[in-house]
């Protein structure tokens, strides 16, 4: 269990989260969604450890969270930077097995199992940068999953990738998810993503000052498929739903997408 | 190789000859007297001739480790000086002004001084490289380590690796082509050194020694740039052997990538 209690965060003068408090249970699929600058890179960057936490708290199974917690893996937008240009692709997968203390063959013979499960076991000795956009977010997948994380942090992953290769990302993720039930926060700016993958969808409201706007579970089957769901009257009306919340001012927010809309109408 | 690179390497050719040429005609015409300008075909012959030549390969030679030396110890003090002025603000703010003050001295200006106080031996030319080496290494240190990614720094924090570890597989290895450029730019200035130091002090072995002792002789125009040929041929292979070497060691580098994909 990941618990945010009354968390707030701030750079300098400016305050970017207010009083943000979730619990997400063990194995969940939270997406987190908002406006641009709402804050939710620093959520992330928050739970994740690389941000100190300035008001509140964050506990993991009931232990405050001071630094970068164990099990961890974080899947970034700009696969590009976060990968290693230097390692070809399979030890830049079983770099973070180093922590783990594996010997060398181990650790190859890992991330080549992980590369073939993102369909990547034929390109394990290229170098990241020779690889499509979408490849290389597989390799960052990959990554993540060779630690066997309890708690994936995902920080807008499928944002730079054209709309068929995220739609593959997306379903890989899932798959991920059913199999291997590590709890997984994933931001995004995508109201459609977020209903499509997540079991639950948190709204942030816009920036300075953050806060939980609104707090939906997706009551879609486990099963999803690209078009048959999102095709779906639950999907549709859930999207609407979290859309509104999306583009609320921040203060109508608050209150409900109910009454944010005369507001929006003045 | 490209129609492009063809192309290019042509026109080097034809620059160095036509170069060449006009060295040659200049003092075969008797524009410049003989004494003065040798017609280059004899430079030539007389470098060549060098290479056969014991007391000048020993000279060569000497050249060649003070230099080799020199231009060691310059990245055993810059590298690791630089990684802790890169990554350590405070530090780096104490001694801006040191550095700022030290970086535009010309070199060559302290071969005197340095002279005095070791005397005029390999000490004092050892010293005068790695001084004059350490810098572009140190600058290229720091800058590189600058450019690291935040990004591949926050991806390994993530997973749990200490700072050590970070500065290490990160830092220092995203470093390493700047890092490279620097020694290929300190060898360079190395070898002005080397040079200078021992036309200066004039006595002993080198390049430098050659090239001093052929100039009080008579007619030692023609050694002078037979010596000079040897200088500048040194330069140019030092320099391609670097350039290939980063080749080889960096194909990822931001400004190769796009060749080799």
């Amino acid at each position: 269990m990941l618990r945010l209690d009354s968390l707030s965060q701030s750079y300098g003068e400016h305050r970017v989260l207010r009083d943000v408090s979730l619990s997400v249970p063990d194995g969940q699929l939270l997406c987190v969604v908002g406006p641009s600058g709402c804050g939710k890179s620093t959520l992330l960057r928050t739970i994740a450890g690389l941000l100190p936490v300035r008001e509140g708290a964050v506990t993991i199974d009931g232990t405050l969270v001071t630094g970068v917690p164990d099990r961890l893996a974080v899947v970034f937008q700009d696969y590009g930077r976060s990968l290693l240009p230097w390692l070809s692709v399979r030890d830049n997968v079983a770099l973070p097995l180093r922590r783990q203390g594996l010997r060398r063959a181990e650790r190859r013979a890992e991330a080549e199992h992980m590369l073939e499960r993102v369909g990547l076991e034929a390109s394990a000795r290229r170098s990241p940068w020779q690889l499509s956009g979408g490849m290389q977010q597989r390799v960052a997948i990959a990554r993540a999953l060779v630690v066997r994380p309890s708690l994936l942090l995902m920080d807008e992953p499928f944002g730079s990738l054209d709309a068929r290769t995220r739609e593959d990302l997306e379903d890989l993720l899932l798959e991920v998810h059913r199999t291997d039930g590590a709890t997984i926060v994933f931001v995004t700016h995508d109201i459609d993503e977020s209903v499509y993958l997540g079991d639950r969808v948190v709204v942030l409201s816009a920036g300075p000052d953050s806060r939980v706007a609104r707090d939906l579970p997706v009551g879609l089957p486990a099963q999803r498929d690209q078009i048959a769901t999102r095709g779906l009257p639950e999907f549709v009306a859930l999207r609407a739903e979290v859309g509104r919340a999306v583009r609320a001012p921040a203060r109508a927010a608050v209150l409900g997408p109910a009454d944010a809309e005369p507001e929006q109408a003045r | 190789m490209s129609r492009r690179g063809r192309r290019d390497v042509g026109l080097g050719v034809l620059g160095v000859l036509l170069a060449f040429g006009a060295c040659e005609a200049v003092s075969r015409a008797g524009i410049v007297r003989r004494t003065y300008l040798p017609p280059a075909s004899e430079v030539l012959a007389r470098a060549v001739e060098l290479a056969g030549d014991s007391a000048f390969l020993d000279g060569i030679g000497a050249t060649v480790r003070a230099w080799a030396l020199g231009l060691t110890l310059a990245c055993v003090i810059a590298v690791p000086l630089g990684l802790l002025l890169g990554s350590v603000p405070v530090v780096e703010a104490a001694m801006r002004a040191i550095v700022e003050f030290l970086r535009p001295l010309p070199s060559v200006a302290l071969i005197p001084l340095v002279s005095l106080l070791l005397g005029s031996g390999t000490r004092t030319e050892v010293t005068l490289i790695a001084y004059a080496s350490v810098w572009p290494i140190l600058f290229n240190t720091m800058y590189g380590l600058r450019e690291s990614e935040p990004l591949a720094k926050d991806t390994l924090r993530a997973f749990g690796f200490g700072r050590a570890a970070v500065l290490w597989r990160v830092e220092l290895a995203g470093a390493a082509p700047f890092i490279a450029a620097g020694v290929r730019i300190s060898a360079a200035v190395a070898l002005v050194l080397a040079v200078a130091t021992e036309l200066l002090s004039g006595f002993g072995e080198g390049l430098g020694i050659f090239i001093a002792q052929a100039q009080l002789a008579t007619d030692g125009t023609r050694d002078v740039l037979a010596g000079v040929v040897w200088a500048g041929a040194l330069g140019l292979v030092v320099n391609g052997v670097l350039v290939w070497g980063e080749r080889r060691l960096f194909p990822w580098a931001p400004e190769r990538r796009a060749v080799r994909t």
